[in-house]
C-alpha cells in the first residue's frame, strides 16, 4: 500500500475519474506553482472502481477550481487547513472558461491570431453547451 | 460607450428609438445635416463590400461627417500581420467610430475589447452582420407600420445565410411571428436555429420546398441567392433551381400588400420583371438601410440633439 502524507494548507481533489489527473494538474496550471503536488493514479474505490486522487499543498485562495467543475463535476474537492478539512466544495459548470478550449472554426479570429485567450461561455447549463465568445461555435461537452 | 456586435445588443425598445430616429432623419434631413460635423467614421473593410461601406459612408456624410479607411486587407496593415487589437487601437487615435467588416468570426468584437471609440460589426465572416438586420427590420416597420403579427418567408440558402439567421434572432422578439422556411433539403435551417431560436422560444414555423406553395399565405417574402455549388449534386440543382426563382407569375400568388425583401446583390433569384411591382420593396430597403445607419452613428456617438 502506497501511503502519501496528509497536508496542512491546501486541496485534496478526490474521486477523479482514472487516467484524468494529468490532465487536471495540467488545466489547473499546477505545473506552474511552486507547492508539492502529490498525483495518486488508479487508486481503489469502493464508489468507482478505481480512481486518481491530487493532493496539493498551497494557499486555499491559490487555485482557480471552476475549470474542475467543467473537467468532471463528480469530483470532490476537500479544503484543507490546520490539517482538517474545512470545506467540500460543490462543483457546477463555470459560466466562462479560458484557455481549456480551442476553438475549431477555421473562420474563427481565433485561427489567424493566436495570442487571444480562448474564452467560452455557456450558453445551455441543461445541454452543457459552451459556446466561443468570438464566434459562437458550438463546442459541446462529451460526458 | 457602446459598440454593436450583434442586432440582439439592443432591446427591442431601444431599437424602437433607434427607428423612430431614422424616421426623424428620413422626414427632416436638413435638421440632421451638421449634426456629425467634425467627427469621423472609419470604415475598416478587410474584404470588399462595396454596398455595405457606401452605405456607412452615405450616412455619416449625410450627417455632416467625414470619413476614411481602407477596403481590403491588401490595402490596410494586416498585409504586414498587425493584429486587429493594435490596428484599432491606432484607428481610435484618428477616427470617432469605426465601422469594420473583417473575413474572420468575432474579429469586430476583438476591436470593441481594445477600442477607445465605438466598433460597428459592418459583418463578420458568416457570423453576424447587425446593421443588416436594422435594416430589414427598419425597412418591415417602415412600410408594415409595425413589426408583429406577420407571416413571414424566408426563401433560398437558409443553411448558410448569415443575414436569415440573424434576422430569425431578431424577429423572435415580437409578437405572433410565424416563419415559412422555403428552401432545398440541403439548406434548411441549421439544427442550432431549429431548436436554440425556434423552438425555445415557441415560435409557429414550417417547411416547404416550393415557393409557389407559400407565397398566397406570407405578409413579407424574404428571398436570399442558392448558389449551385452549395448542391450535392448537379441533378438537384437543375430539379430546384427554378424553385427559387421569384418572377411576375409567381407574384400573381401572392396577397395584394405583400412586400419582398432582399438584402442585396440580387444575381437572378429575382426575375428583373418583379422591379416594377409595387410590392418589390429590395430597392427601398438599401434606402432605409442608409437612415437607420445613420440613426445608429448619432446614437453611438451620443450626438446631443442641436
Amino acid at each position: 500500500m502506497l501511503n502519501i502524507s496528509g497536508i496542512h494548507e491546501g486541496f485534496v481533489l478526490d474521486h477523479i475519474k482514472a487516467g484524468m489527473s494529468m490532465k487536471i494538474y495540467h488545466d489547473l496550471h499546477l505545473d506552474q506553482f511552486d507547492c508539492t503536488v502529490a498525483i495518486i493514479m488508479n487508486a481503489k474505490s469502493n464508489k468507482m472502481g478505481t480512481k486518481d486522487i491530487i493532493k496539493v499543498e498551497c494557499p486555499i485562495d491559490a487555485l482557480d477550481l471552476d475549470i474542475l467543475g467543467y473537467i468532471d463535476h463528480n469530483i470532490t474537492v476537500n479544503v484543507i487547513q490546520g490539517d482538517v478539512i474545512v470545506d467540500k466544495k460543490v462543483l457546477t459548470l463555470p459560466r466562462k472558461i479560458k484557455n481549456v478550449i480551442s476553438c475549431k472554426n477555421p473562420r474563427c479570429i481565433t485561427s489567424i491570431e493566436q495570442e487571444l485567450d480562448q474564452i467560452f461561455v455557456l450558453t445551455d447549463e441543461e445541454r452543457e453547451i459552451y459556446r466561443c465568445k468570438y464566434c459562437e461555435e458550438k463546442f459541446q461537452k462529451q460526458s | 460607450m457602446r459598440h454593436l456586435m450583434s442586432p440582439l445588443d439592443f432591446t427591442t425598445e431601444e431599437l424602437e428609438q433607434l427607428m423612430d430616429l431614422a424616421d426623424d432623419m428620413r422626414l427632416h434631413p436638413e435638421q440632421y445635416a451638421d449634426a456629425c460635423h467634425g467627427k469621423k467614421l472609419a470604415t475598416c473593410f478587410y474584404e470588399p463590400s462595396t454596398r455595405t461601406r457606401l452605405s456607412f459612408e452615405a450616412a455619416m456624410l449625410n450627417l455632416g461627417g467625414s470619413v476614411l479607411g481602407f477596403s481590403s486587407a491588401d490595402s490596410s496593415s494586416a498585409a504586414k500581420g498587425e493584429s486587429v487589437s493594435d490596428t484599432i487601437r491606432v484607428i481610435s487615435s484618428y477616427a470617432d467610430i469605426c465601422a469594420m467588416r473583417h473575413p474572420k468570426e468575432g474579429a469586430p468584437l476583438v476591436a470593441s475589447s481594445h477600442s477607445r471609440i465605438p466598433v460597428i460589426n459592418a459583418g463578420d465572416g458568416g457570423h453576424q452582420h447587425p446593421t443588416q438586420t436594422l435594416t430589414d427590420l427598419y425597412t418591415i416597420r417602415s412600410l408594415n407600420g409595425s413589426i408583429g403579427n406577420l407571416t413571414i418567408g424566408l426563401c433560398g440558402d437558409l443553411k448558410f445565410g448569415r443575414t436569415v439567421h440573424s434576422l430569425i434572432n431578431a424577429l423572435v422578439r415580437y409578437p405572433n411571428i410565424k416563419f415559412i422556411l422555403i428552401s432545398p433539403e440541403e439548406l434548411r435551417i441549421p439544427e442550432y436555429i431549429r431548436e436554440d431560436v425556434l423552438d425555445r422560444n415557441e415560435i409557429p414555423y414550417v417547411e416547404m420546398e416550393r415557393l409557389e406553395d407559400a407565397m398566397p399565405q406570407l405578409d413579407i417574402l424574404y428571398m436570399t441567392r442558392v448558389q449551385r455549388e452549395r448542391f450535392f449534386n448537379e441533378e438537384d440543382y437543375l430539379r430546384m433551381k427554378d424553385f427559387y426563382i421569384l418572377n411576375s407569375e409567381k407574384m400573381t400568388l401572392a396577397k395584394d400588400n405583400m412586400m419582398v425583401l432582399h438584402p442585396l446583390p440580387r444575381v437572378n433569384e429575382i426575375s428583373v420583371e418583379v422591379d416594377d411591382d409595387p410590392r418589390a420593396a429590395y430597392f427601398k430597403q438599401a434606402q432605409y438601410g442608409v437612415y437607420i445607419r445613420m440613426a445608429l452613428i448619432y446614437t453611438l456617438l451620443e450626438v446631443q440633439p442641436c
